[in-house]
């Protein structure tokens, strides 16, 4: 009894945290229809500079510590007031997936700047003077500070409320929440409204991380659990509801502290880990929730963005003048490559094709049908372990474990994809998400099955693909007819409705059209052929790991879409080959690497809002109208 | 009218939605102190004039003065921080905020040459709103939610208010109230641009009125010159 009291308690210290990193992402969503995906950036900020902060303020004294936690999370909310001013500002009428690209790009930058200004090691900050003790509840002791966390939330949650409903600027931002245009066409300027907002919300998120610095280390991965953690935190609250924040902060905190405090547990018989469940269930919980009520648990439906329509997607073209001709000599000229006797240009081809593919079954969903995951490494790794499971568990050979791991990828996406084409938008894409982390961590704690976090080796190919030429030409004959197979299939019946779907779900219910069953048809196809570049890619390299299906390598995807352009056909295959180049030249010259991929990433996005192909192609169109 | 007399002018004024050709070289006056009318029928631009006067849609080509200034090509804030109100046709109340909030995102500074509103001055223009003070915005009917959108844009103190059809949709009595709001309007000095498809409500109001069909101008004159041209109110308004 006493320690489901104990658990419940910290359960609820725990949702404090989560939701001053969940309720600043939803106040700047809900105004600039921005996903900040660098919010957990900004977290990890904050825990970074309090830890510093509190080391030159002083730890012993209580203003040194409490001074340095509120100048770490000011100092978050001045960087975030930078940010919006200096780069978001510029692209609030670029497509909502560059201004996501674009925190992106955020992301990187700012984890390589913590990895420059603080290294590598975990970092544990000093206890709170006066609150380092602890209290004795129900004969447990529970920490202090713990109890302290415990009112933060709801002293926070106050305070918002107050400042959103009792003072101007809480209304207009409430008014800009549901109508930014009329509230602009009523003579107020958006500009600082939308300012204030980001910059309250990088404070929140900074406060958030600052007040951890007692309670965890300040670790180089926070940005992307926390970001997570706040991803599932609004969308189960509902998108831009502060009460739906709080009570989806309580619910995930609990729900965690509940199963790390079961541990193993014998069920029917059945031995059951909850510590290790906690790594997913959160998304469980989301999955659940979405399906159920698919606005979150206080959201309401999206209002259709009020706009002029500024922009309207031009139909596809089936093909520039030249362009079968100029694909066969560039296939020549590839097959031709391994006669150049360059092997690592062979091997980095080898990546590129893969990624080209990978990439363009994300485009096809993402460009023609409208739907953006955020999750699609989901299927690329389990082509891959499909691949490599057979090949190793049940010992069959390669060419029988090559077809295999598409068929494990279309399996899952039909399973999952059955959930997530019920939602739209962002919704869907956070449940994308949800989805391939269940994935993840099946795989990663699976030890006995899939080798857990050292994931499997001995994935090789073939005799007759040993050498890496021959399976360079392999790669390009299967990624080639995949490519050329989803180009295809675009302009048959089924890619005209699929883009119609996109363009207008009530008519095409109208005349008939089952659209979610299209989609859901169009998600699992897609998982068939990245799980093909992803069993490729697994005797590509030999191994695999659990990293081939974690959200960096479904927001790799997703640059790599970007960066092509949406709408284009051919843009997926460019930008696969522009982010796989970029990527292998930076990190072979600078250990932060990431950060210059962030900075080229933003360039691209402030310079080519339409992607790079997009905007070769606007510069044609604009040449041939003239 | 001369054109110092004008306190809003179009000139040549072009727009598009996309690559759709939408407004075709509009020019108009509204004199200061007077209430002038843009007619014509659905989808004849009406809308589109009144977002390109405010700044939602860009006017590619062309002029837009108001009091004697370019106003084409700034962002709407500053348009409506000049002392230009919008109320738009669909009306869009912020339905989460009461009608006391609604009123208050209106509200901007007082400004030299304009008459000054307070609450209780919208509430006497608008008596059904002064009861309702803290009703959420969505929870007002059709005709509430008119007397609101028309109050909140008067909070801002504007000497001229484009009104984008405010009598439709509503009871013949609200319609009555409309018109005897926008009368008080102009005793009160705001010159007014109206749109409407409604011609008996826009010749008891205005006084002077513009036929605007697929994107251009085709009447200019007074309300009494078009009241004797039977030919142009049937080739153009006629249903």
């Amino acid at each position: 009894m006493s320690s489901i009291v104990v658990q419940f308690l910290n359960g609820l210290a725990g949702a404090s945290t989560l939701f001053l990193i969940a309720v600043g992402l939803s106040l700047i969503f809900g105004v600039t229809r921005i996903v900040n995906f660098a919010h957990g950036s900004l977290y990890m900020l904050g825990i970074y500079i309090a830890y510093s902060a509190v080391g030159a303020f002083g730890a012993a004294g209580a203003l040194g510590f409490w001074g340095a936690i509120l100048a770490a999370a000011l100092a978050v909310g001045l960087f975030g007031a930078l940010v919006e001013v200096l780069i978001l500002r510029r692209i609030y009428q670029a497509p909502e997936l560059f201004q996501l690209l674009a925190t992106f790009a955020l992301v990187l930058m700012v984890k390589d700047f913590v990895l420059w200004a603080w290294g590598p090691e975990d970092l544990l900050g000093p206890r709170a003077p006066g609150l380092d003790g602890a209290v004795a509840i129900l004969g447990q002791r529970f920490p202090e500070y713990d109890l302290f966390m415990i009112a933060v939330g709801p002293v926070v949650l106050g305070l918002l409320w107050l400042l959103l409903n009792r003072t101007r600027w809480g209304t207009l931002v409430r008014a800009a929440t549901q109508d930014r245009e009329m509230v602009g066409a009523l003579g107020v300027n958006q500009k600082w409204l939308f300012t204030g907002v980001f910059a309250l919300g990088a404070f929140l998120a900074g406060l958030g991380g600052a007040l951890q610095v007692p309670r965890e280390p300040a670790q180089l991965f926070l940005d992307l659990t926390a970001i997570a953690d706040a991803f599932v935190i609004v969308v189960v609250g509902g998108m831009g509801s502060i009460p739906g924040a709080f009570l989806a902060a309580l619910i995930i905190g609990e729900v965690k502290a509940f199963c790390i405090g079961l541990g193993n547990v014998t069920l029917l018989g059945v031995e059951v880990s909850f510590s290790k469940l906690t790594l997913v269930i959160e998304f469980i919980v989301m999955a659940i929730v979405l399906v159920v009520r698919p606005w979150g648990l206080l959201g309401r439906p999206q209002a259709a963005q009020r706009a002029a329509p500024t922009h309207i997607e031009p139909p596809l073209r089936a093909a520039l003048r030249g362009l079968a001709a100029g694909a066969a000599v560039l296939a020549l000229a590839l097959a031709a490559l391994p006669l150049t006797g360059a092997a690592y240009t062979v091997v980095l081809m080898t990546d590129i094709l893969i990624f080209a593919l990978f990439a363009a079954s994300l485009h096809f969903i993402m460009g023609p049908a409208g739907m953006v995951s955020f999750g699609h490494a989901a299927y690329f790794g389990l082509g891959a372990y499909g691949a490599g499971l057979v090949l190793l568990r049940a010992g069959a050979p390669m060419e029988v474990a090559l077809a295999a791991g598409p068929l494990a990828a279309a399996l899952g996406a039909a399973v999952f994809g059955w959930f997530c084409v019920r939602l739209a938008g962002v919704y869907f894409a956070m449940l994308t998400l949800a989805f391939a982390q269940i994935g993840w961590s099946v795989v990663f704690q699976w030890d006995s099955f899939t080798g857990g976090s050292n994931g499997l080796v001995g994935v090789w190919p073939a005799a007759w693909l040993s050498s890496k030429s021959a399976f360079y030409l392999f790669v390009l004959v299967l990624c080639g007819a995949g490519l050329a197979a989803l180009r295809r299939i675009l302009f048959s019946p089924f890619g005209y409705a699929l883009r119609a779907g996109r363009d207008s779900p009530l008519r095409c219910d109208a005349i008939g059209i089952d659209i979610k069953r299209l989609q859901w048809a169009a998600f699992t196809l897609v998982g068939a052929f990245a799980g093909t570049a992803g069993a490729l890619y697994a005797f590509s390299k030999g191994s695999l790991s659990p990293d081939l299906m974690a959200i960096p390598r479904s927001v790799d995807a997703l640059v790599m879409v970007l960066l092509g352009g949406v709408q284009t056909l051919a843009g997926p295959a460019v930008g696969a080959a522009a982010f796989t180049w970029l990527q292998d030249t930076i990190a072979r010259n600078t250990e932060y690497w990431q950060s210059l991929l962030g900075a080229t990433i933003l360039i691209i996005v402030l310079a080519f809002p339409q992607g790079i192909v997009g905007s070769l192609a606007r510069l044609g169109t604009r040449a041939e109208a003239e | 009218m001369s054109a110092g007399g004008a306190v809003l002018e179009l000139a040549g004024v072009h727009a598009y939605y996309g690559r759709a050709h939408i407004l075709a070289d509009v020019s108009l006056a509204v004199g200061r102190g007077e209430v002038a009318v843009l007619l014509g029928r659905n989808g004849a631009g009406k809308s589109t004039t009144l977002k390109t006067i405010i700044g939602l849609v860009p006017a590619a080509r062309g002029e837009i003065r108001f009091d004697g200034r370019r106003i084409d090509g700034l962002p709407p804030y500053r348009i409506a921080a000049s002392g230009l109100g919008y109320v738009p046709e669909d009306r869009r109340i912020f339905t989460d905020l009461t009608v006391a909030e609604n009123l208050d995102v209106g509200r901007q500074a007082p400004r030299a040459g304009a008459p000054v509103w307070t609450v209780d001055k919208v509430c006497a223009l608008f008596p059904n709103l002064k009861a309702m003070q803290n009703r959420p915005g969505g929870r007002t009917s059709g005709g509430e939610q008119q007397m609101l959108t028309i109050a909140r844009t008067l909070m801002g103190n504007p000497s001229c208010i484009l009104l984008d059809e405010p009598s439709e949709g509503l009871a013949p009595v609200i319609v009555d109230q409309m018109a005897a709001a926008i009368k008080e309007l102009k005793a009160a000095g705001v010159s007014v641009l109206l749109s409407e498809q409604n011609l008996h409500f826009a010749t008891e109001v205005a006084d002077r009125a513009y036929i605007i069909e697929k994107g251009r101008i085709r009447f200019t004159g007074t309300i009494a010159e078009l009241a004797a041209n039977a030919e142009i109110r049937n080739n153009y308004l006629a249903v």
